[in-house]
């Protein structure tokens, strides 16, 4: 019980972190428990279709099936993380604002909040679908129904958890700084899901590596602890990466933080304004 | 090297084009093809009874590697290793490849993620 344990927390502990930037970075949004909770069920119902699948996806293309398929939802995950990211840095401000006033609600306006349903989603199915899978073959190689439900619950309590102390301690930013704090928050997460995707890709031999590793601090920190873990989903920290990797971080985070720079001022600042959605 | 192997083939075919040794050029271009295959060194891992099977592989270093890894288990299975950076699910039955390298002499452990009790092996680069 305790090894399915463990490697359902594993699981649940990557999507739940994301899920836990994605509820604190719209916070006071009224309705985001709905968006939220839609991402998560829409992502359990892909898990399960994406592990049914899983054969057809392994072969399709020639092998390279599932090393595509992550880089892509990976991607596009990245694309609304960073259509967000950008789309607050130029009414994070205002947001922050009208939060501090007392009573006033926040509208949350045109706000790109199905962007963030889909990389909810996203995050889910991944991690859900390696769920699935391994719940599957222990299963099927007899082990017992007491067995499964305790992993089952065991890794979901303990991985939610810390989802949620990430959560409070994120609500513990002074409000000045909460939205800009979220806001790179997400650009690092960003930063770190093309990191992924590079990798899939040098594993499918669509890309070369650039060089194979460029460091390894696995003696420090090492991929496998839960530290290391927690990083790896949160700002993509990877204890051998390799250079592919890098210039993908690098090239995402450049972008977002370009684009947050060139649409962060250009807010029409406090007073009647027009949401312009992205 | 593959694009100096795919150069002279082309050659050869429009030279080839109005002899009448196709026979010939086939065979030529069929050996050309396994050489220029032979740029990536092929290595086979199978998984029976959730172990590996050889525990230890040994590949040469510096030279891309296409991995093949053949699951004979009914039951789904990660091939994973955080030395070689690579994660890969591959279902009951089933079978999948993964590149890895050009890599430096070296001990490079893996495992079976859904299996770590028993599905241990180590990639060993000479």
């Amino acid at each position: 019980m305790l090894g399915t344990g463990l490697l359902v927390f594993r699981e649940v502990l990557e999507a739940a972190l994301i899920v836990s930037i994605v509820c604190a970075a719209t916070r006071g949004v009224h309705g985001r428990g709905l968006w939220v909770g839609s991402g998560i069920g829409a992502g359990t119902l892909g898990a399960i279709v994406v592990a049914f699948f899983a054969s057809a996806i392994a072969a399709a293309v020639s092998g390279i099936g599932q090393e595509l398929f992550n880089a892509v939802i990976l991607l596009a995950a990245v694309a609304m993380i960073g259509w967000h990211a950008i789309w607050m840095a130029s009414h994070g401000r205002e947001l922050a604002m009208e939060m501090k006033g007392v009573g006033s609600a926040v509208q949350a306006g045109s706000r790109p909040l199905s962007a963030l349903l889909i990389v909810v989603a996203i995050a889910v199915l991944r991690e859900g679908s390696e769920v699935v899978l391994f719940l599957y073959g222990q299963a099927a190689s007899g082990a017992s129904v007491l067995e499964i439900a305790g992993g089952i619950t065991m890794g979901i309590v303990g991985g939610v958890a810390i989802g949620f102390l990430l959560y409070f301690g994120l609500l513990g930013i002074p409000m000045r700084h909460f939205f800009s704090a979220t806001n790179w928050l997400m650009l690092l997460l960003a930063a770190g899901l093309a990191s992924q995707a590079a990798r899939f890709l040098i594993q499918a031999d669509l890309l070369p590596p650039l060089g194979n590793r460029i460091w390894d601090s696995s003696a420090i920190l090492s991929d496998h602890s839960l530290i290391g873990q927690a990083l790896h989903t949160l700002i993509g920290y990877d204890a051998r990466p390799a250079g592919m990797q890098l210039l993908f971080y690098a090239v995402t985070a450049c972008a977002i933080a370009l684009g947050m720079k060139l649409w962060g001022h250009a807010s029409p600042g406090p007073g009647p304004r027009a949401h312009a959605a992205g | 090297m593959r694009k100096q192997i795919r150069t002279i083939i082309i050659r050869s075919m429009i030279v080839a084009k109005n002899s009448t040794s196709r026979g010939i050029l086939a065979l030529g271009m069929l050996l050309a093809a396994n050489l220029a295959w032979a740029a990536d060194y092929d290595a086979k891992l199978v998984i029976r009874d959730h172990k590996f099977d050889p525990v230890e592989l040994t590949v040469p270093a510096g030279q891309k590697i296409k991995l093949l890894v053949d699951n004979q288990d009914a039951t789904p299975e990660e091939f994973e290793s955080n030395e070689l950076n690579r994660e890969k699910i591959v279902t009951g039955k089933g079978t999948i490849t993964v590149f890895l390298g050009p890599l430096d002499a070296g001990r490079y452990p893996f495992f079976g993620d859904f299996h770590q009790e028993t599905a241990q092996g180590v990639l060993i680069v000479k």
